[in-house]
Parts: C-alpha cells; sequence; structure tokens
C-alpha cells in the first residue's frame, strides 16, 4: 500500500524559505503568483493492506517524527 | 562534578564542551554515545553538545531527539538532574520535549557564524550564577537555525517565570532589533525549563573559556555549574 504524508508549517508562522522562493518567482517573471509556502512530502510504502491499520500508523509516524506540530500541520492519504 | 557529554553522528562540538568543562571542574567528561540506555552513575550534568546531528535531516535534532539515549535524559531531567544543551543540543532538547517551542530557520536565511553579546537575565539559577544579572558577555555562535519561535502563550509564560535567561543584545546590553541576530521571538538566546533544571541555548560559551581563546566570558556559566552542585553536596 502506498501512502502520501504532507506536513506544511500551521498559517501565522514565519516561513523565510517560503518567502525566498516567493522572491525568485517573482525575478523569473512568473505571472501571478501571490505568495509561497513550502512544506514536505513523505511518499511511504506500507506492509499490509489493513487500510484502518494503515492510517493510524501513518498518523503515529507523524505525531512522533514526521511533523513538529508546535509549528507544523499535517494531512496523511492512502493512494 | 561529573558530567555526561551526549555524542550522536554528526555532533561536532562534543570535544570543545568535553574541554570547557575539565577546565571549569577538574573532572575528565564521560562521553556518551546516542545508542546506550543509561547515563553513567553519578551523573550531575547532562550535555547535548553542538554539531549537525543525523546532518540536520529532517528537521534540526528530530532524529537525535528520538535516540534511546534520550530517555535516559528524561528520566534524568525529571529527577531534577541539570541538563545543558547547546545549540544543536538546544535543538534537540526542544525536539524531545523538555523544552517548549521551536529552533525556526534563521529569519534573514544565512548561517550566521560570530561573536555576540549576551545579556544574563538574572543570576539566581545553577546555569547563571557565575555571572550578575544584567552581565553582558560576549561569546560566539554559529547556526542557521537559531530563530527562537513559539506560541504567544508559551513565550508569555516564559518571560512570566523568568525563564528566559540570555538574551540577544548590544555591547552595552540594550536588547533591541538591531543585536537580535536571527529574528527570535524575544531576543531569547537561551530558555530554561519550567522546574529550571534544563537549559537549552543557541551561543557557544564553551568556546569562550580560554585566554588562547581571545575571550574568557563563557566560563561563568560552567564555573557558576560546579558552585552550584559543590553547594548542594
Amino acid at each position: 500500500m502506498k501512502a502520501r504524508v504532507t506536513v506544511t508549517l500551521k498559517s501565522g508562522i514565519l516561513d523565510p524559505q517560503g518567502k525566498a522562493i516567493e522572491g525568485a518567482l517573482k525575478s523569473l517573471g512568473v505571472d501571478g503568483v501571490a505568495s509561497v509556502r513550502q512544506g514536505k512530502v513523505f511518499d511511504i510504502e506500507l506492509s499490509g493492506s489493513d487500510k484502518a491499520k494503515a492510517e493510524a500508523a501513518l498518523k503515529d509516524a507523524a505525531d512522533k517524527l514526521l511533523a513538529n506540530t508546535v509549528i507544523e500541520n499535517y494531512r496523511v492519504e492512502l493512494l | 562534578m561529573k558530567s555526561a557529554v551526549l555524542v550522536f553522528p554528526g555532533i561536532n562540538r562534543e570535544r570543545d564542551m568535553a574541554r570547557a568543562l575539565k577546565l571549569a571542574s577538574g573532572n575528565e567528561a564521560a562521553m556518551v554515545w546516542h545508542a546506550e540506555t543509561a547515563l553513567p552513575k553519578g551523573t550531575d550534568l547532562v550535555v547535548v553538545p553542538g554539531g549537525f546531528s543525523y546532518g540536520d535531516y529532517l528537521r534540526c535534532g528530530a532524529i537525535a531527539a528520538r535516540a534511546p539515549v534520550m530517555d535516559a535524559v528524561r528520566d534524568f531531567a525529571a529527577g531534577g538532574g541539570l541538563v545543558l544543551g547547546v545549540c544543536n543540543g538546544f535543538q534537540i532538547l526542544c525536539e524531545a520535549g523538555l523544552l517548549p517551542g521551536v529552533l525556526m530557520r534563521n529569519a534573514r536565511l544565512k548561517f550566521i557564524c560570530k561573536d555576540v553579546h549576551l545579556r544574563v537575565e538574572r543570576s539566581d539559577t545553577p546555569f547563571t550564577r557565575g555571572y550578575n544579572a544584567g552581565q553582558v558577555i560576549r561569546v560566539p555562535v554559529a547556526h542557521g537555525e537559531g530563530n527562537y519561535e513559539a506560541d504567544e502563550e508559551t513565550v508569555k509564560r516564559l518571560e512570566g517565570e523568568g525563564r528566559v535567561l540570555y538574551r540577544y543584545c548590544s555591547a552595552d546590553g540594550v536588547v533591541d532589533e538591531s543585536s537580535n541576530i536571527n529574528g527570535a521571538a524575544q531576543s531569547i538566546a537561551g530558555i530554561v525549563s519550567e522546574r529550571g533544571n534544563v537549559l537549552g541555548m543557541m551561543p557557544h560559551p564553551e568556546n569562550h573559556v580560554e585566554d588562547i581563546m581571545g575571550c574568557t566570558d563563557g566560563r561563568g556559566l560552567f564555573a557558576g555549574l560546579v558552585a552550584h552542585l559543590e553547594k548542594a553536596a
């Protein structure tokens, strides 16, 4: 089973990297960019086929390690 | 003072730290590998040194914070034991949940490697008793992620409980935006845990302890710890 965990900064958390990327896109002349927030994507392969179990394991992984919930949100998807 | 210095893959300031601890206490520090599950018997102080544990992968300190030895450090801290985290060590302590908040990318995105001035906010703690309250000391920083952030309530609590021990300032002790090198909330350079026995700080006091280093302002921190433990014993 394939899964994806997406980790993003909570709104209100300053994202200097996102700001720098936004500036670079603007200087490249990419049209219509209002703002950029950067984050992380984890593609994870799971053994087993129980979807509920898989989701629980992914949440556990995100809470324990993949995200720092002080500043980050995460989203779990089974693909 | 019996110190234990934790060693993780990618840490590179552990020997500077051990040298400073020996200088202050006369005792050789024990170097404790991250895979250990216990601290040496009779440890008075655990130090999490600076460096780039696990190459700063995922988030600075995130992987080291989950190493086996950290459970022993958590137990040690829960029992009131003194824990000092410097630079990557501060990041590791935050990730391990021993200190609140997080160290974000420096506001201007640059790695900062230079001497800075710190104002010592109070002198009645084990980590600052070698200084006077309001004293300004000069110590080096070397970090890309030292911008301390926490939610508003946490910052308010830290301030209200007097848990900010070190703050970035100018040479004459003024705390303002221009002396706040990395954009940290309230110019925070170092904080202690609720119980006051765990300190995390971004600057490197261990690198200003001998005349040959050009400055000895960092000595006070280590001398204070030694004095505190002698008094306790």
